[in-house]
């Protein structure tokens, strides 16, 4: 068990600066998710943690040693691959075994501790298979089963999921949340899944061009994005973003108000579009409804307000037809301000 | 990479050049040194002697008369071998052995077996005899008989050499989509035509280093040569062989290996300029 | 339309392995005359070799075995000089084998992990040999290896031999290397190995059967050249050369002989590495 501490880590090859001044800190026994699209730096610091990348500038300090110059086997931590990279030319026990085994541990420690990360993983009856004999889902599980086994002070997974069908995916989201639970371990995550993200982590951290734009719980990140790019970012639909015009405290969309901060010169509404809701009366906010799409669960609109392309959710049993204009009552305490010039989400009053 | 090991892929290249250095560069200036020294100072006496040997233009004309020869024929031959074996399913991977047979055998050996066909009193004779086309032994590896003695080296160079190109062909090959004929088949083009116009154009890389292979290596042509004619039909390599074993005249056979230095970087040089693929156009 | 239609139908079935029965024979003809092709010469040689003096000048020849014995090649193998020609011929395929695997494959192993300054000059360095006729450069060597006490001795002999596999292995091994993924080795670093053992555990395991196709084909290259092997030795002749140089004086079918022991190793290694030809030529060749 440990605690790490990023402290302003750069990372640069050759002029492209992968990493600008990132600071992290994951409490001891904590699940963080590092989340962004691809290129945004998150396996990159991912790599820098586990020491198979070096950093241009900055510190990891891992349970309180500074293990920036130190090479991966002496960070006592555990990574799980994006491809498992679980060892095909090795039984699934001596994949599981061999990070005790390069610890030098005894045969029956070896055994013990295999067959508790066998168990927890579900895999004891393939022990003697080889690799090449499972199937993906199988080779996830022993590459996790491999990371616990050497019960790690710190856990790293690369987009562990990334490669399982859906149906998998689910499956191994929820049980590996389980797990980890169980083993109480640091775990850092790497996604660029909002999903698994949202569902796994206790915080998220939320990377966009190199530098993380917030990090926070998974309801803090949803329901108050710091930047644009996060609110654009997390959920689906993603947050509707349009530009207004807010004089003296009141922006005007159509026949409808809402309240402004006073701030900024040019402003964006950032509205999710399950926090609006179609109006009885068709007053409040005018949106022009292009496409319906059933999703089953929720009907989904696709159009625009005063011109800029809006997504709202509404209820399955709607009425609402291609081509026609409704309005929307909005909830103002739900709705995030985005200054246009910073792309910064302004402090809630 | 990490920053701090940077010096391992040094450490890891340094043995081989070296290696290269001492055994390739250093030989390679040294052959063009020895070539041109000749008693003292430097000169082209050596180059003189070379020209002025009986032998020279006559292992010249058949040094190149030989790869004109064998090599564009050897690329149509493996081209029609690569066709046909793709079109297998079963049996490909037996036939394609015993096809990349000669791959493994040497010059000296490919000679040394058609010696064996072609001899006086070779296979070839027996049969000809049987169909009473010849009255008895008869020989076709002599000084006299020039045109047959060309012909049974392009023979044993075509059933050696062939399986190399085969095999960069068909590696080749298995580096083209599928799809692209199947496209210009649905598009409406013969077999012939997506033959010219699609798996040719697409196996130009392949093609281009087989020919720079093929041709480097016909122009060092010698075993096959020498086991099936001796000297009865000099190339350059032999003569090379010979003024440094027989003559122990190291500045003449120096001045023959340059010659063929010089010819195959020529060769190799038109090779990667005329079939020269823009990587743009690469699948 | 109906020519189009009939076209059509042509088409697709040539594109399925379903070929016309009368196609089909005509592909297996031409097969089995390619097939012959190489074959025969073989055969023939091998009846040589065993067909004895009588067999050899026999008029005219039968191309069935008759009176086949191994006289004439234990005869042959009982030459003085013969038996150690094949010797040195082993002894100097074998440190080919050693130093181009030893030499290159660490240079293979480091242009698939590594990007560094210089990569393409040593790309081009090693691209370069096939430009040139190697063996040619064993020429001015025989001055350098007499001094050096390497003429006419089997290493001197894989020296040569080295520079024309060594360019061969580097880029073999380089594609390999490049066919490991990168996660093993990384993960074995993770749980606790140094480089060297996260080499020899996980990378030396999954690359060796490649390494040994690298390997034989060495052998190969080096069992089979004959112009450095000939002006390199006098005495300690590999059996390329030794034949080449008793070529003008010796029977029919002591050439015969030499020529079926020459050949009989590249069947066995073209067998041994029939799965990795394509592969490790496809890689060579580019």
């Amino acid at each position: 068990m440990a605690d790490i501490v990023i402290d302003r880590v750069v990372k640069e090859f050759g002029s492209f600066r992968a990493l600008q001044e990132v600071s992290l800190t994951v409490n001891d026994g904590e699940f963080v998710a590092l989340l962004g699209p691809s290129g945004c730096g998150k396996t990159t610091l991912l790599r820098i943690i586990a020491g198979l990348e070096t950093q241009t500038a900055g510190r990891v300090v891992i349970g309180g040693q500074d293990v920036s110059n130190l090479a991966p086997r002496k960070r006592g931590l555990a990574m799980v691959f994006q491809n498992y990279a679980v060892f095909p030319h090795m039984t699934v026990f001596e994949n599981v075994a061999f990070g005790l085994r390069m610890q030098k541990a005894t045969q029956a420690d070896v055994k013990r501790k295999v067959e508790r990360a066998a168990a927890l993983l579900h895999i004891e009856s393939y022990l003697d298979r080889y690799p090449a004999k499972l199937s993906g889902g199988q080779r996830q599980r022993v590459a996790v089963a491999r990371a616990l086994a050497v019960e790690p002070a710190v856990l790293l997974m690369d987009e562990p999921l990334s490669n399982l069908d859906a149906l998998l995916r689910l499956e191994m989201r929820t049980e590996l949340k389980a797990v980890l639970r169980e083993a109480g371990t640091t775990t850092i995550y790497v996604t660029h899944d909002q999903t698994e993200a949202m569902g796994l982590a206790d915080r998220i951290a939320v990377m966009y061009g190199g530098k993380i734009d917030q990090i926070g719980s998974p309801l803090e990140i949803y329901a108050t994005p710091a930047t644009r790019f996060v609110g654009g970012f997390i959920g689906s639909p993603p947050m509707n973003f349009i530009k207004v015009q807010c004089s003296q405290g009141t922006a005007r969309i159509g026949d409808a108000s809402l309240p402004c901060p006073l701030t900024a010169q040019s402003l964006e509404l950032g509205l999710r579009g399950e926090d609006a809701s179609l109006s009885p009366t068709g007053s409040g906010i005018p949106f022009d409804v292009r496409v319906v799409e059933p999703m089953g669960s929720h009907l989904l609109l696709t159009g625009s307000i005063d011109g800029q392309l809006a997504r709202i959710v509404a209820p399955p049993t709607a009425q609402v037809n291609a081509g026609a204009r409704v309005g929307l009552t909005v909830d103002p305490a739900r709705v995030t301000w985005i200054d246009s010039g910073t792309g910064r989400a302004i402090a809630r009053a | 990479m990490p920053a701090r090991t940077s010096w391992i892929p040094y450490a890891l290249i340094a043995p081989s050049v070296v290696f290269l250095a001492a055994l390739f560069l250093v030989p390679l200036v040294q052959t063009i040194w020895l070539s041109f020294s000749a008693g003292e100072g430097l000169s082209l006496e050596n180059y003189q002697r070379m020209a002025g040997d009986l032998n020279f233009a006559l292992a010249v004309k058949n040094t190149f008369l030989l790869t004109l020869v064998v090599v564009p024929l050897q690329v149509v031959l493996a081209l029609g071998m690569a066709t046909m074996v793709t079109k297998l399913d079963k049996g490909r991977d037996l036939v394609l052995w015993v096809l990349t047979i000669p791959l493994g055998i040497s010059d000296l050996a490919a000679g040394l077996a058609w010696l064996a066909l072609l001899q006086n009193t070779g296979y070839l004779n027996s049969a000809l005899y049987a169909l009473g086309l010849i009255q008895g032994p008869t020989g076709w590896l002599s000084q006299e008989t020039p045109v047959a003695l060309f012909f049974a080296i392009v023979l044993a160079e075509l059933w050696r050499a062939t399986a190399i190109v085969l095999v960069i062909l068909i590696a080749g090959l298995q580096l083209i989509p599928k799809e692209f004929a199947e496209a210009a088949e649905i598009f409406g083009a013969k077999p012939w035509t997506r033959f010219t116009r699609i798996t040719l154009p697409l196996l130009k890389p392949s093609l281009q280093s087989a020919l720079i292979l093929r041709t480097v290596l016909a122009f060092e042509v010698f075993a096959v040569v020498y086991a099936l004619g001796g000297r009865n039909f000099p190339v350059l390599a032999g003569e090379a062989y010979v003024w440094q074993n027989d003559n122990q005249n190291y500045g003449v056979a120096a001045a023959y290996a340059v010659l063929i230095m010089a010819i195959s970087l020529a060769a190799t040089a038109v090779y990667l300029r005329v079939l020269r693929t823009r990587p743009e156009q690469l699948p | 339309m109906t020519t189009s239609a009939a076209e059509l139908s042509q088409t697709s079935t040539s594109r399925s392995m379903a070929l016309p029965s009368a196609r089909r024979l005509l592909l297996w003809t031409g097969l089995a005359v390619l097939i012959a092709w190489v074959l025969v010469p073989i055969y023939l040689v091998a009846l040589g070799a065993f067909g004895g003096r009588l067999g050899v000048f026999r008029w005219p020849k039968s191309i069935w075995p008759t009176d086949l014995s191994f006289a004439a090649m234990s005869q042959f193998l009982a030459i003085e000089g013969v038996f150690n020609a094949l010797v040195n011929s082993l002894i100097a395929a074998g440190l080919t084998v050693v130093f181009s695997i030893a030499l290159g494959a660490p240079a293979g192993y480091a242009l698939a992990r590594y990007s560094f300054r210089g990569q393409n000059a040593y790309r081009l360095l090693v691209l370069l040999t096939r430009a040139f006729p190697l063996a040619i450069l064993a020429l001015p060597l025989t001055v350098s290896f007499i001094r050096l006490g390497l003429y006419d001795t089997p290493f001197g002999v894989s020296l040569i031999h080295t520079v024309l596999a060594l360019p061969f292995a580097a880029l073999v091994t380089q594609s390999l290397f490049m066919g490991i993924p990168r996660e093993y080795e990384e993960a074995a670093w993770v749980f606790g190995c140094t480089r060297f053992q996260a080499f020899i555990k996980v990378i030396l395991p999954l690359a060796l059967p490649g390494l040994a196709a690298t390997a034989i084909f060495a052998f190969v290259i080096s069992w089979n050249e004959v112009f450095a092997a000939s002006i390199l030795t006098v005495r300690e002749r590999t059996l390329t050369a030794y034949l080449l140089r008793i070529l003008a004086e010796s029977p029919l079918h002591y050439r015969f002989a030499g020529g079926f022991i020459l050949i009989i190793p590249s069947v066995l290694f073209i067998f041994a590495v029939r799965r990795y030809l394509f592969a490790v030529w496809g890689i060579a060749s580019k």
